[in-house]
């Protein structure tokens, strides 16, 4: 199977630290600094959360004080409540998480490095862009930390607007900080839509030979959809967000009904792209969960066809749909209904997945090692967000949920429990393909299940929560709601300890961690190309193109 | 590199340009928000010829390595779908100023929104004549593009480079023109860009159009460089071919602009 005319020569590699990580013109290497940065992001965005569940552990305000944010409790002395520290917490959590922790993981990350090896490919189409789409990332999340740190709204530092940005909020915010978180979705925009000209063209350009459409592996699948959405949705926010800096700056009145203009028109412009927006984080999620069940249920991938159709049409579905976001508005009955209506059908192909990766399971021999472990997770909690989701499609129903911790819960379950834990998955399944080293099952274990009670434990009571009627947004809350509040911190600690954790189990398995070089460390059902190549791969992969007994095992198909 | 490649895909050497881009795209848009809040342009100054001078050095490195032969046909290819990839992506820019413009022209905001609506124009705004000077730079535009395409039938079918090169002198001496016109007539209009949603719609919509023009000029002019150097050949000409697409882009937008904002809107 290893045969080694797929493969590089091996041979020393030459390259200097800078010239390898900062000149990098190589697939596999981007895609592990895009691996890397988003990590640091996600710490930075992951300590904000924690912050938050401490200040809302309690009824009262503890810890965001005008005096001065505190980490402990200090009774003696007052404490008058910081919103505005409170606001901008849960917004750079929002744009943080949006657009530079998930998107680069799973697009940046994995996309780059595995993509390109799944279809044969010797790397990205645009080797040289590959590389300033990463930069570009990297500059967005300066401008981003830059804005944290500028003066803002409320004489105090960083804009508390959330992360969507809606005016009047955004465009009177002053200071620095918001005209530079402007700036930061920009490039980051920017960064995606090179990223993403360059999968497609990937995708289309460098398949092996006869690797013909309908032959792609579905992680392959799911990166291709992922960046056509991400081509036509971005250039749409980057058009909203110009409005509001042109507002903001320029004395237009795109969004100010004393200039003719209306606020509205912002909330269906961000929408329109940013429901594309949660479909592009979870969609390669989808195509890494895929290859993991099939492995470790030793069974090739359930209704493969239905499964790359499903991918396309939740793509495309995703374009129509956003109007649910703002059934609050004042939108006509009509335009409601439609809405509802197209929500609702998004369940559809959502179904053909959940039910294609059970019926892959059934009758299989499963094995639930770690990866397993993280996509029976992801099963379970993407089943859960996406019931509430169908729930929260009635625009009848979301009059009462609208702005409640039950949208927060809703929206965790499927985001920050579906694509992190599917980016886990990918991480645990694809350690020893992208370092050599192999991490101790125990401690992937134990990461999971901190995890999993974690996370259940923070957003589940959140449901509770918000059918009582909590809103969202708010750094206090009546006695009523202390409760569960209490819990979900809880939770949100063991789930903070559990990825402090995952960063420890990283670090010792990447310098201790057992030595595994085999192509293929898991059994045949992994048979896509990148586990032909070996742990780690050479700098140049698949200098020979692979041959079609390479990868195809169901040559009549 | 000290192996050997058995396939025609274009695997490049590392290089410094992408890090720089990045560096200097900080220093630009960070500069522009010290700019706007009241400090001088010049921190957004250097970056910005930062960002130039990398748009020039990245790509004049791609043409050498087109003239190297590094372009196969299958990389020509990817070249190919890269740019109409990059065209969409346009395309959806200008989707975003267009809701905006289509929104408030058919639900006009008023006293009385959302019940009633009101009106378009503005009261107030005196729009432009669409049958004047706009019909004149739809005239230039659409006979920059005819010109053009005049350049890409003579190196594509006849071999003829002087042809090609009076074909994109014309078609970028009517971009320029345009350009000219256009910036005469932002001087003569009688509204402004602040304060009212006509202005504001009518200038960004128009101005990142105007935008685009100057850049396809630009774009057109390096060709009839390259062209003059003797760049292309019938079979390889994709550098022309990019920004032919752009111009063409760069004029249906217009049309739209023309259709739309000056004729049905005005």
């Amino acid at each position: 199977m290893a045969d080694a005319a797929i493969h590089g020569h091996e041979h020393e590699d030459q390259r200097s630290l800078f010239t390898r990580w900062v000149m990098s013109t190589n697939h596999k290497d981007i895609g592990l600094l895009y691996l890397v940065v988003s990590a640091l992001a996600g710490f930075i965005s992951v300590a904000f959360t924690v912050y938050m569940r401490m200040e809302l552990m309690e009824p009262g305000v503890q810890y965001m004080c005008l005096e001065g944010a505190r980490f402990i409790v200090d009774n003696a002395s007052t404490c008058t409540p910081n919103g505005h520290l409170w606001n901008v917490m849960i917004t750079y959590h929002g744009v943080l998480m949006m657009f530079f922790v998930v998107i680069p993981a799973l697009f940046g990350g994995f996309g780059n490095y595995f993509m390109p090896l799944q279809i044969g490919a010797p790397d990205m189409a645009f080797p040289r862009m590959n590389n300033l789409s990463f930069w570009m990332y990297v500059a967005g999340v300066s401008l981003g930390v830059a804005s944290l740190l500028a003066p803002g709204g409320n004489e105090q530092l960083g804009s508390g607007v959330g992360w969507v940005l809606y005016p009047p909020l955004s465009t009177n915010e002053g200071g620095m900080s918001m005209d530079l978180a402007i700036f930061a979705v920009h490039v980051s925009g920017a960064s995606s839509i090179l990223g993403a000209i360059n999968m497609i063209t990937t995708f289309l350009n460098m398949r092996a030979p006869g690797m013909t459409l309908f032959k792609v592996p579905l992680f392959s699948w799911s990166i291709f959809v992922t960046s056509w959405l991400i081509l036509l949705s971005l250039p749409v926010l980057a058009g909203a967000i110009t409005m509001l800096l042109t507002d903001r700056n320029f004395g237009t009145t795109f969004f100010d009904p004393a200039g003719g203009g209306d606020p509205i028109l912002y909330q269906h412009i961000l929408w329109f792209f940013g429901h594309p927006e949660v479909y592009i984080i979870i969609l390669p999620g989808f195509g890494i969960i895929s290859h993991v069940i099939a492995t470790f249920a030793r069974k090739p991938v359930f209704g493969y066809l239905p499964m790359v159709w499903a991918i396309i049409a939740i793509g495309a579905l995703g374009f129509v749909v956003w109007a649910h976001h703002m059934y609050t508005v004042g939108m006509s009955l009509t335009q409601q209904s439609y809405f509802m209506l197209a929500t609702m059908v998004i369940a559809v192909p959502t179904g053909v997945k959940v039910f294609s990766w059970i019926a892959t399971m059934w009758g299989g021999s499963i094995e639930f090692k770690t990866p397993m472990l993280w996509a029976f997770g992801f099963l379970f909690l993407f089943t859960v967000g996406g019931v509430t989701g169908v729930v929260l499609s009635q625009a009848g129903v979301d009059r009462a949920y609208h702005d409640t911790y039950y949208v927060v819960a809703h929206f965790h379950y499927v985001m920050s429990l579906g694509a992190v834990f599917a980016i886990f998955a990918g991480i645990y399944f694809y350690f020893s393909k992208m370092t050599g080293r192999q991490y101790p099952e125990w401690a992937g274990k134990l990461h999971f299940w901190a995890m999993f009670i974690g996370a259940n434990l923070t957003f589940f009571p959140q449901h509770f929560l918000g059918r009582q009627g909590m809103p969202r947004r708010y750094i206090d809350y009546p006695e009523a709601f202390a409760k569960w509040n209490y819990v979900s911190s809880l939770g949100a600690f063991l789930s903070f300890a559990s990825f402090i954790f995952f960063f420890g189990v990283v670090i010792y398995s990447l310098r201790a961690g057992a030595r595994d070089a085999r192509a293929n460390p898991w059994n045949e059902y992994a048979d896509t190309l990148e586990w032909t190549l070996p742990s780690p791969p050479p700098e140049h992969t698949f200098e020979i193109l692979p041959k079609q007994e390479d990868w195809d095992k169901s040559p009549a198909h | 590199m000290a192996h050997v490649k058995n396939h025609d895909y274009h695997i490049l050497n590392p290089s410094l340009y992408p890090f720089l881009a990045s560096v200097f795209a900080f220093i630009m848009l960070f500069g522009a928000v010290l700019f706007m809040h009241d400090s001088g342009p010049w921190v957004m100054l250097i970056g910005f010829v930062g960002v130039l001078y990398v748009m020039f050095g990245w790509w004049a490195e791609t043409v050498k390595e087109n003239q190297a032969g590094d372009h196969t046909p299958v990389v020509l290819i990817g070249l190919r779908y890269g740019f109409i990839l990059f065209i969409m992506s346009e395309v959806m820019f200008f989707a975003a100023w267009f809701w905006s413009f289509f929104k408030h022209a058919m639900y006009p905001m008023g006293e009385q929104s959302p019940l009633v609506d009101g009106v378009w124009p503005p009261a107030g705004i005196e729009t432009f004549d669409p049958w004047h000077l706009p019909l004149i730079n739809t005239l230039i535009l659409l006979c920059s593009g005819a010109a053009a395409t005049w350049a890409h039938h003579a190196i594509a079918h006849e071999n003829n480079r002087k042809d090609m090169i009076n074909g994109l002198a014309i078609a970028v001496a009517l971009g320029l023109i345009f350009t000219v016109f256009q910036a005469y007539e932002y001087s003569h209009a009688a509204f402004g860009f602040s304060g009212n949603i006509y202005g504001a719609n009518f200038y960004m919509a128009t101005g990142f159009h105007g935008f685009h023009v100057i850049v396809g000029t630009i774009f057109l002019f390096i060709c009839m460089l390259r062209a003059m150097r003797g760049h292309f050949t019938p079979e390889s000409h994709l550098g022309f071919e990019a920004a032919a697409w752009y111009w063409h882009f760069v004029d249906v937008v217009w049309l739209f602009l023309f259709a739309a904002v000056y004729i049905w809107g005005g």
